[in-house]
């Protein structure tokens, strides 16, 4: 099975221009330990949240790529995204769904997509019509092969991972200077 | 039809917001359907400068308008005020990171109200906003319509606070069936 953290540093090592949210829990550490960046937002809470800032940063800056990060439980609570996401149909945005089928932050308990709901199915029906499930390396080389460049059209990406944990790598949870820094990086008044 | 009756100045405090909206070069317009503020939406609309983004639920909106603020852009968000609660945890995104927010809410529950399962929200808007420290500044007769959106407008988008202005039920006038 792929390996979240090997996923996630092939994803951004090409990011290129691309400014990127985390949803809170694994997925926040796993871009950590590709390495910190100014143009990363990192979540620790806001559950439910992350594809949504993606939204509204992917219509604020409609010429950078706005990659979202983020795992299943963090999408499970936020499933009214993909519609408000399909509605909007921005170009730029791309969200990666880290899916290991579990809430690992919470003991590990099984998620809904143990149990059957398909994220890539969820947000086809939500309109995103470029939705689609990861399970090889081949997948994550050709989503990283397009990550830097704006897809056309809003997608989601589900890659199937480990369930394994790995080592935590926690960035800044100060929230204020982590969007202070951000603005910067785009040259915008905190 | 959006079946409430209208106010005697009905027609004019949406047009007087719209107006505050483009003044403060408001671009991201978040909203969950609500017949108070259904002439304003529909102005939204038809305004090229301005982005429409109809929500499934409120706490979607503070998300959204937090990526707008980091991505440079203004934003508000409207809704009714049974959305308010549904807020609460998403708001710590606001406070956390010392994001603007700008809420335009819609009352109900306490003004002729007909549904009794409009109150317990209703009767508990401002307390909910306050318990995530979003200020209230509320506006119950035409005429104060403007100047209140123009006041927390500066307060939100030249000072980085959150608030929401309380448009009462008594302006909008109470929902009939």
């Amino acid at each position: 099975m792929l390996d979240r953290r090997d996923v996630v540093a092939r994803l951004l090592k090409d990011r290129g221009e691309a400014l990127v949210i985390t949803g809170l829990g694994a997925a926040t550490y796993d871009v950590a330990a590709a390495g910190d960046d100014a143009r990363n937002f990192y979540l620790w809470g806001a559950m439910g949240g992350a594809a949504l800032i993606g939204l509204g940063l992917a219509l604020a800056q409609p010429d950078r790529p706005v990659v979202v990060i983020t795992g299943d439980g963090e999408q499970l609570m936020g499933l009214g995204a993909f519609a408000t996401i399909a509605v909007q149909a921005p170009a730029n945005l791309t969200i990666v769904v880290l899916d290991n089928g579990l809430y690992g932050e919470t003991g590990g308990q099984r998620s809904h997509t143990s149990g059957g709901t398909d994220l890539a199915a969820v947000a086809r029906g939500c309109g995103i019509a470029a939705a689609s499930r990861v399970t090889d390396q081949a997948g994550v080389e050709a989503l990283a092969a397009t990550i830097a460049t704006p897809a056309g059209a809003p997608r989601v990406v589900v890659i199937a991972v480990d369930p394994a944990e790995a080592p935590r790598v926690l960035p800044s949870r100060d929230g204020a200077y982590v969007r202070g820094r951000f603005q910067a990086a785009l040259g915008l008044a905190a | 039809m959006d079946g409430s009756v209208p106010a005697p100045a009905a027609l004019a405090w949406p047009d007087a917001i719209f107006a505050e909206l483009q003044r403060w070069g408001v671009r991201q317009v978040a909203y969950v359907p609500d017949g108070g503020h259904a002439r304003l939406i529909r102005a939204v609309h038809a305004e090229p400068s301005m982005r429409a983004i109809p929500l499934t639920t409120e706490e979607e909106g503070i998300a959204v308008l937090a990526g707008a603020a980091l991505g440079g852009q203004r934003g508000v968000l409207l809704m009714q005020s049974s959305g308010v609660g549904n807020c609460v945890n998403m708001l710590s995104l606001v406070k956390s990171c010392g994001f603007p927010l700008l809420a335009l809410v819609t009352m109900r529950g306490e003004w002729g109200e007909f549904n009794p399962w409009q109150v317990p929200m209703g009767s508990t808007t401002e307390a909910a906003f306050g318990l995530m420290d979003v200020g209230a500044r509320r506006a119950d007769r035409p005429e104060e319509v403007a100047e209140t959106v123009a006041a927390a407008a500066r307060m939100v988008f030249e000072g980085g606070s959150a608030v929401a202005v309380l448009l009462g039920q008594r302006l909008i006038g109470a929902k009939v069936f």
